[in-house]
């Protein structure tokens, strides 16, 4: 025994190699949530306004999940989207604010409006951790049973939603029927 | 013409490393005097060879030579001066063109600041270093050739630098970073050069200190620019984000850090000699998985060099030869190597060995962060994602630990320290400490947070005990004057860096817990508030830069009324690509900065912009030119240049060394 544990520097690295060997013919480019296909995972937090909120609370139809921060500025850039959205009634968008202050994140809605049907608040980031959030702005397409269908991480703009968004929301709409 | 005179000399380059791996080693082996002697004259072979043609392919960028693939992927001839010199290292074959001439450029300091080691020694550090450039230059002519040609129709203007890397953050960082990178393969090479002669003694420590200290010193000064430029360029206002590319220099550092404590171990005591050999390997293991980790595209980040999978097989083939040749080498040879002397369970070996186990532990788990998801997805085919909430989760509470005993450690003695001893004397200053803690950032900011307590707590028991330490080593000193000047330049280089792990600690608690923000929207003349600052959009204007057109906002900054300088943030888009980029203001200070970053212009001349106030956040930086300046004064303590105890002990050891002590 007493020679062999300096072999296991050596067997370490041959497992960690054969990972990372295995790794460069994945498809990383992409960043699909864990939980793609899965339910979102169950919180009871409060909103930014401070009223509790549960799974049970969100909507009973396909919707949005859009992770946002006030000090994010790409979420600049995606909020008229969201507005548009929102104002058109298309899809309900919920938000996620994400590791900001209370006061901050209320600020911001007030000065750039507010689409979302409400924002849960997740201060820590405990919420961030269960969903694999990387950063915001991300953005994650929940269907009426409320599973995790896709997922896109940094800003949805315009072509974002085209490209993307309608065709796996009508995907979605055509499964349910 | 000119470029094809580069590759060539990249050719010659790489023949003459194939020498140097081999001759000198084998000649080491054999006791072949006149092998041996060719590995300096190699070395220098190799460094001009590739000094040419890095030369020559700076000359192809300053003179917008678009015939050449990467100028003309990454240079434009509007790009400033400065900018067409430094895109030379703005993509992946023109940084690893510099890489590799570092390599080189360690390799020739080797060969002549060792004239005091035996050339048995330095012919076998030299020919290690000297297969890493030939792995290295292998790599280049295989795969990423820098002087690849577009022929027969070169464009007629390049496609310009990446609009982020436009900036003097870019200048410094990637080199500064890989110096510091490349300087842990000397410190590889001595450890390897150690094990294939058998002889792992208190010399071989010796001889690599000064080495792993300079190492050391520039990855914290490379990193530290990286965490610099990120902040004011990327316009977060954050400052380290664990991005998979950031992640493996400071594994490195992590490994580095634990390597420069346990050399001075095997040093002055003769214990940890195998694990240390293991630190230096895995020291040098961290640099190459960031090569690797940046050039294969295996993880999404911000750092973006384009994806190749033949590149990243490459590498790994170099990883895989390089870290599983010496760590078999380790497997087959440490065996032999036997610690001599005993210590007690309150020691100063033992607090260097929790020292290190916090370190390896701390890199273990950020290594393992950075590489879960895509191990998760090898194994299971699924993705997962890992963010900052857990790098924090667990980075912090361990640096914590490691601060804690980073105060006890220097006050104790090797072999044995009396528990008593310590206690008494780290029992006010502890008070001390706690009391400070709490006053202090009440003081200072006239808010209580526990964050900034602890940081602040902990950052005056750094600085407390280093008082307390230098207080009692000039105790019994005839002057305080005089005492001061008794103590060794490595002692205040310990003493030095310790004490910028204070001023970060301060510079981090207080930045991440107190820092403010505000994005509004502004028109001409209104003004936004934070804390006791106030900013005051006067109006934008449109201007041109030497490749750019800007929008530029200026801001009148006042603090409680009284004005301070304006600032004038801007919405720049270059003209090669049409890339829009953000230029933040900032007004920088010791214990604030105040910055902004423009938006997006609304009707009647309004913008969108963010304002922020970050107390104390240069102390961040300020911390790692202290830790970088310990290291280099630590390197040029005058007992490695002391040529006479060297060769006393020199002949002592080769005594000692023809027959490895077996138990």
């Amino acid at each position: 025994m007493g020679k062999i544990k300096f072999y296991l520097p050596a067997v370490f690295f041959i497992a960690i190699a054969i990972l990372l060997w295995r790794g460069l013919y994945l498809d990383t480019r992409t960043l699909p949530s864990m939980l793609i296909d899965k339910p979102m995972p169950p919180f009871s937090l409060s909103t930014i306004e401070g009223s509790p909120i549960s799974n049970v609370d969100l909507p009973n139809q396909i919707f949005l999940l859009n992770v946002w921060g006030s000090y994010c500025l790409p979420c600049l850039i995606e909020h008229p989207t969201f507005m548009r959205l929102n104002e058109e009634g298309a899809i309900p968008v919920v938000g996620v604010n994400y590791k900001d202050r209370n006061d901050l994140a209320l600020e911001w809605l007030e000065t750039n409006g507010d689409p979302f049907t409400f924002s849960i608040e997740d201060l820590d980031g405990r919420f961030g951790i269960d969903l694999g959030v990387y950063g915001a702005p991300e953005t994650y397409l929940v269907d009426a049973d409320g599973v995790i269908r896709y997922r896109h991480v940094s800003v949805l703009d315009e072509t974002v939603w085209q490209e993307e968004f309608i065709p796996a929301i009508a995907e979605l709409r055509a499964e349910s029927n | 013409m000119i470029p094809e005179l580069g590759q060539f000399s990249l050719i010659l380059a790489f023949c003459l490393s194939i020498l140097l791996g081999t001759l000198p080693i084998i000649g080491a082996a054999r006791g072949n005097v006149l092998w041996m002697n060719l590995a300096r004259p190699l070395a220098a072979g190799v460094f001009v060879f590739l000094g040419i043609s890095i030369s020559i392919l700076a000359y192809a960028f300053v003179t917008d030579d678009f015939s050449v693939q990467i100028v003309a992927a990454q240079s434009n001839s509007l790009l400033p001066m400065r900018y067409k010199l430094t895109a030379l290292w703005g993509g992946h074959e023109g940084s690893f063109l510099l890489w590799t001439f570092m390599l080189a450029g360690w390799m020739l300091a080797v060969s002549i600041y060792s004239k005091s080691m035996p050339i048995e020694f330095v012919s076998r550090v030299l020919g290690v270093l000297g297969m890493l450039c030939f792995a290295y230059i292998l790599f280049m002519l295989a795969t990423s050739n820098p002087f690849m040609r577009i022929v027969p129709l070169p464009p007629a203007d390049g496609s310009d630098l990446n609009t982020a890397l436009q900036d003097f953050g870019f200048i410094v960082h990637p080199p500064t970073l890989y110096m510091g990178y490349v300087g842990f393969s000397v410190v590889f090479a001595f450890a390897i050069a150690a094990l294939l002669s058998g002889r792992l003694d208190a010399a071989w420590a010796r001889w690599s200190r000064p080495w792993a200290n300079v190492s050391w010193a520039v990855l914290t000064i490379g990193i530290a620019l990286g965490s610099w430029w990120a902040y004011y360029e990327l316009g977060w206002g954050g400052w380290w984000a664990w991005d998979p590319v950031e992640n493996p220099p400071l594994i490195t550092w992590l490994f580095g850090t634990a390597l420069v404590h346990s050399l001075a171990v095997t040093e002055k005591r003769g214990v940890f000699k195998s694990w240390t050999v293991l630190l230096a390997i895995l020291a040098f293991s961290g640099s190459l998985l960031g090569t690797f980790i940046t050039r294969s595209g295996l993880l999404t980040s911000v750092h973006a060099f384009a994806s190749d999978p033949t590149r990243g097989v490459f590498i790994l083939g170099i990883l895989g030869i390089a870290v599983g040749g010496s760590l078999l080498l380790y497997a087959i040879r440490a065996p032999l190597m036997k610690s001599e002397f005993g210590f007690g369970l309150v020691s100063r070996e033992v607090f260097i060995l929790i020292n290190n186990v916090l370190l390896v532990v701390s890199a273990a788990s950020v290594f393992l962060g950075t590489l879960f998801p895509m191990v998760y997805q090898a194994l299971t085919d699924d993705l997962i994602s890992i963010g900052p909430p857990y790098f924090n989760a667990i980075f912090v509470p361990l640096m914590m630990i490691l601060v804690l005993f980073l105060g006890i450690g220097p006050m104790s003695r090797w072999k044995r320290t009396s528990t008593t001893y310590l206690l008494q004397q780290v029992a006010r200053v502890a008070v001390a400490s706690l009391v400070i803690g709490v006053v202090l950032p009440l003081i200072v900011l006239f808010e209580f947070s526990l964050s900034a307590t602890i940081s602040v707590a902990l950052a005056a028991w750094i600085v407390l005990t280093i008082a307390k330490d230098i207080a009692n080593k000039t105790a019994n000193k005839k002057s305080f004057a005089k005492g001061l000047r008794s103590l060794s330049l490595s002692y205040y280089g310990m003493q030095f860096a310790h004490a910028g792990i204070a001023v970060m600690l301060i510079g981090v608690g207080l930045t991440s817990y107190f820092s403010s923000e505000r994005s509004v929207l502004l028109a001409p003349g209104e003004s936004v508030a934070l804390g006791s600052y106030s900013f005051q959009f006067e109006g934008s204007e449109s201007m041109r830069g030497p490749n750019y057109i800007a929008d530029r906002a200026t801001m009148r900054v006042t603090r409680n009324g009284a004005p301070l300088p304006n600032l004038y943030p801007e919405r720049r888009i270059y003209l090669a690509t049409g890339t829009p980029s953000t230029e933040m203001a900032i007004d920088a200070g010791f214990f604030r900065d105040l910055f902004i970053t423009l938006g997006e212009e609304k009707e009647n001349d309004a913008w969108t912009m963010t304002v922020y106030v970050k107390p104390f956040v240069r102390w961040i930086w300020l911390g790692s030119i202290f830790m970088a300046l310990g290291g280099t004064v630590a390197a040029a303590d005058k007992r490695y240049r002391r040529l006479r105890q060297r060769k006393q002990d020199q002949a002592k050891e080769t005594l000692t060394s023809m027959e490895p002590s077996v138990s």
